[in-house]
């Protein structure tokens, strides 16, 4: 048995890649062997859910992800993501139109923010001033949570059965102290705050500040984006948090266009790979992960080859990754419990997206035309989601969903012919199946006119600028990209699954239960969102394993 | 009772004032040597990053400009610059420092070869004293024509295609550096394929009472293209990535500084290359210059470095060590690159340390939270140019 490679990460998402890149890298100051790292992707391109395609001739669609803000500076710097070819254009604006009056619209710049929203209401305009600064100190505690291995706070039982993480101990007593320190800098009321923020739901959160419905529905859009729970939901907070705490050079909060699509992130990754010497296949469907002796020694691919490495890590989704890679015997050799933490994980898809080439720029009801430029979101107040919510929970898409709109080609000239635009709609919420029924050909037609109606209505001619339109389900996101029930964080954003819970009790430090096996997906800690953060935590984790240096 | 309610304004206001005013919602405006110039329109980042992704205009008409004429003036500007004017011929651009007798540079621009004994010198200062007293003896004509001429700055990947589209034939064409001229919808257009950005780009110059009709031109048929106005704030970030120095900002000009050694050589400046030391002809400053050379006596001379963390560092000092022991120069500008996503700045460094991957340590002393922190960290020497896109010389 020949074991050519040192690694095999299975699946070429962006964390896939960032962990061969890193892995490549590994051990380069030190001046150890180069590891031999082989990725390995279903699709025939690499990219996963950050992914541009030309659907449409002359249109690249973002077919999943689409904006770009999570991914960490400190992987954009490390792999000189630029020399590879990633821009990040940030973007200023968001709004909100309203088909009845007045849209809401939010600026960058804090004095035009302020002025608008006193349109509304002069009590919310000046509440946007504590509000913001509050998020801001959410923000300040997590930072530095987001580029560590979570800390687990049972290895500080001296007596504990530690077979899983020989590093534990020391370690997790230095993070939980470096965590503790950190919590303490942010005064008595703020430690309280943190922890009233992180399970409460964001309605409860923003009735603390807010009056106006309509301002508060579209404040929550980001904390449902994704989730399968409403906005008076437990933990949707956290979810509003999940979506500020990214930054485009230095500024928190910001979001932006990968120039060319968010294929552009994957490719320049997979590019910086590339030339640290990772070898990538496509085409090359994985159907198992070979176990031997308690160890993970390669993988099997759906073509019936077997190729051996010394470590085995899965970008895939904790859910696909233990039920359907590994075999349940080989799990319930090494630990009974652990198959039934991947039955219970919680990956409720929520998410459907429409992808539409457009003739020319929409405009919409009660928005200037330079709202276009950044997000448009169509919603409503907090009834408004919770219908829609609704829908979803008792089994049906929303029938006047909530949608996250992006028209990247208002400044990506790279995207669409000339004065031609590409339009994104990522549409809450979409169930993976409609009650125990699979998606027909019928009900997504029907799926898709309530959501082309929803932006019609809000935007009134809309409908005769459509050149094309790709519309994707929650199935039809896990059938074409591989996240389990299509949903887009690798698994909710809860507290119960979070930090060393991520993805399971025991597992949340990027190793497997076995020896030699890993996982680096969204899965783990710190979460979904095209960050690439767990890609980069695993791998040095696994360098410390090779005892391969740091990086 | 004060004197300001009888004061009158003075600044002037270029040709393209008007349009401009009316994209201008910031009150971004500052002076440009007496006329009213954008800092910023909107908002300095969506400026620089549609200069980096679709095209930009900004307005150089303040740029003050000397007409050099007559039966000696290829004699006169080859005697007055540093660059071998010989090797230029008429239509073409070249980028030049011109010195004092000490061969400590006054300022650096473009010279326009519009003819063989046909001259047009851009500044930014005004140079017309020093342009005299050196023409002694020359048989020239040296006017100042700044408002004869109205120009905007066309710059970005998409200038390209814009001006196809507004009609000029044989744009590709148009080598770097090269100069056109052509006339489109009965306007006369004079095209060079320079800028300040260091990416492809034009200037377009016209006459004054034109100027409108070329702002809403470009704006309407550059609106797919992604054509936005631009900034002094926006246009400062691309040319410290591009690696361009600016008077008064990374050197100080010969003929304002307070003592001597405030000044320096186009060498030390790092535009050495600009120095035509081999030149037949004698021209200002060329036997200091030699001298500097031979001797190897150049105090400095100003490099790119990169440094570690994202903390912008203007001002700061450079280190050979971690303790800070031995100091060797001080950064002039400096910035975080949101295209290059690197911490970038020019310094003035001894030669010995200029070579591209040479560690040094630096002291930042920047605002965290509302005070103000220390830090010492590493940092590299690195050409200056830091954004060099091929599509800058491409000819299509």
């Amino acid at each position: 048995m020949g074991t050519k490679y040192d690694a095999i990460v299975i699946g070429g998402g962006h964390n896939g890649l960032v962990t061969a890149a890193y892995l490549a890298k590994g051990g380069e100051k030190e001046g150890k062997n180069k590891l031999k790292v082989l990725v390995l992707e279903r699709y025939h391109k690499v990219g996963g859910a950050a992914m541009s395609e030309e659907i449409h001739p002359g249109f690249t669609y973002s077919t999943c992800s689409y904006v770009c803000s999570l991914l960490r500076p400190e992987i954009f710097r490390f792999l000189d993501l630029p020399r590879h070819g990633l821009q990040v254009i940030p973007y200023e604006i968001n709004s909100s139109p309203n088909h009845e009056g007045e849209g809401i619209i939010t600026y960058s710049d804090h004095d035009r923010t302020r002025e608008s929203l006193r349109r509304h209401s002069i009590k919310d305009a000046e509440a946007y001033d504590h509000y913001a600064a509050e998020i801001s100190r959410q923000c300040r505690f997590i930072k530095p949570l987001l580029m560590v291995t979570p800390p687990d706070p049972t290895r500080l039982n001296p007596f504990a059965q530690n077979k899983i993480n020989p590093w534990g101990k020391r370690n997790d007593l230095e993070g939980l102290l470096k965590i503790a320190h950190e919590f303490g800098r942010m005064g008595e009321k703020q430690m309280y705050e943190i922890i009233r923020f992180w399970t409460m739901s964001i309605g409860d959160f923003l009735d603390e500040y807010f009056e106006t419905p309509r301002w508060k529905g579209f404040a929550a859009a980001s904390s449902i984006i994704g989730t399968a729970l409403g906005p008076y939901s437990p933990g949707t907070a956290y979810v509003l948090l999940h979506h500020y705490m990214g930054e485009v050079d230095g500024q928190i909060g910001a979001w932006g266009f990968a120039r060319g699509g968010m294929g552009s992130v994957s490719k320049a990754i997979a590019s910086a790979a590339t030339e640290a010497g990772v070898e990538i296949r496509t085409n090359a469907e994985v159907a198992k992960v070979i176990i031997r002796g308690g160890k993970a020694v390669g993988v099997t691919l759906a073509n019936g080859e077997e190729i051996y490495a010394r470590t085995v890590v899965s970008n895939a989704d904790p859910k696909r990754t233990y039920l359907k890679l590994i075999e349940k015997s080989d799990l319930d050799a090494i630990d009974p419990d652990i198959h039934s933490y991947a039955k219970n994980f919680k990956i409720r898809g929520s998410s459907g997206k429409l992808n539409i080439a457009l003739d020319g720029l929409p405009q919409f009801a009660g928005l200037p035309k330079e709202s276009a430029w950044g997000t448009i979101d169509i919603g409503g107040d907090f009834d408004y989601i919770e219908r829609a919510y609704d829908d979803y929970k008792y089994g049906s898409w929303s029938k006047r969903p909530f949608l996250d709109i992006v028209i990247p080609t208002t400044v990506d000239p790279t995207m669409a012919p000339p004065g031609k635009h590409f339009m994104s709609v990522f549409v809450q919420y979409v169930p993976y199946k409609l009650g125990e029924q699979p998606w027909t050909p019928e009900m997504k037609a029907a799926f898709e006119k309530d959501v082309l109606d929803t932006i019609e209505m809000n935007a009134p001619g809309f409908r005769d600028l459509i050149l094309h339109c790709q519309t994707r389900t929650p199935w039809d996101i896990e059938n074409e990209v591989g996240l389990t029930e299509g949903n887009i964080f690798q698994g909710e954003l809860t507290l119960d699954q979070m930090l060393f819970n991520r993805p399971f009790p025991g597992l949340g430090q990027y190793r497997g239960p076995f020896d030699n096996f890993y996982m680096c997906g969204s899965g783990t800690h710190p979460g979904g969102g095209v960050m690439g953060a767990p890609g980069a935590n695993a791998a040095r984790e696994m360098l410390k394993d090779f005892k391969h240096g740091v990086v | 009772m004060t004197h300001v309610q009888h004061l009158k304004p003075f600044l002037k206001k270029t040709p393209f004032h008007e349009p401009m005013e009316a994209m201008m919602h910031g009150a971004g405006w500052i002076r440009w040597q007496g006329y009213y110039s954008p800092a910023y329109f909107d908002s300095t980042q969506s400026e620089y990053m549609a200069a980096r992704n679709g095209a930009t205009v900004y307005d150089v008409s303040p740029l003050i400009k000397y007409a050099i004429r007559g039966k000696d003036a290829a004699k006169f500007a080859n005697y007055l610059v540093t660059r071998d004017l010989t090797k230029v011929a008429p239509m073409n651009v070249a980028y030049t420092a011109w010195c004092d007798d000490d061969g400590r540079m006054i300022e650096e621009g473009t010279l326009f070869r519009l003819g063989p004994n046909d001259f047009l010198l851009n500044a930014a200062l005004h140079q017309l004293h020093w342009l005299n007293e050196s023409a002694y003896g020359f048989s020239v004509e040296i006017e100042e024509i700044s408002e004869q001429l109205a120009g905007l700055s066309l710059q970005g990947p998409n200038s390209r295609v814009i001006l196809e589209v507004l009609g000029v034939q044989g744009i590709g064409k148009l080598p770097h550096f090269g100069i056109m001229e052509t006339t489109v919808d009965g306007h006369w257009l004079r095209i060079d394929r320079a800028g300040f950005t260091g990416d492809l780009g034009y200037e377009v110059w016209v006459k004054p009472q034109d100027a409108i009709w070329l702002w809403e031109t470009l704006f309407r048929i550059g609106d797919p293209y992604k054509i936005a106005p631009m900034g002094g704030h926006a246009l400062e970030m691309t040319r410290v990535e591009a690696g361009f120095i600016l008077v008064d900002v990374d050197y100080i000009g010969a003929h304002h500084a307070i003592r001597p050694t405030q000044r320096v050589s186009p060498i030390e400046a790092g535009i050495g290359w600009a120095v035509a030391l081999k030149k037949d002809a004698y021209f200002v400053g060329k036997r200091a210059l030699q001298k500097e050379k031979a001797e190897g006596s150049s105090r400095f001379i100003l490099s790119g470095i990169e440094i570690e963390g994202r903390k912008p560092a203007p001002g700061a000092f450079l280190y050979a060590d971690e303790k800070g022991t031995k100091e060797l120069g001080l950064t002039t500008s400096a910035m975080w690159s949101p295209l290059l996503k690197k911490n970038i700045a020019f310094a003035q460094i001894p030669i010995a340390y200029t070579k591209p991957g040479t560690e040094m340590w630096i002291e930042i002393w920047y605002p965290k939270e509302k005070k103000i922190e220390r830090s010492m960290v590493k940092c590299w020497a690195r050409n200056r140019m830091f954004f060099d896109p091929p599509r800058k010389k491409e000819v299509v």
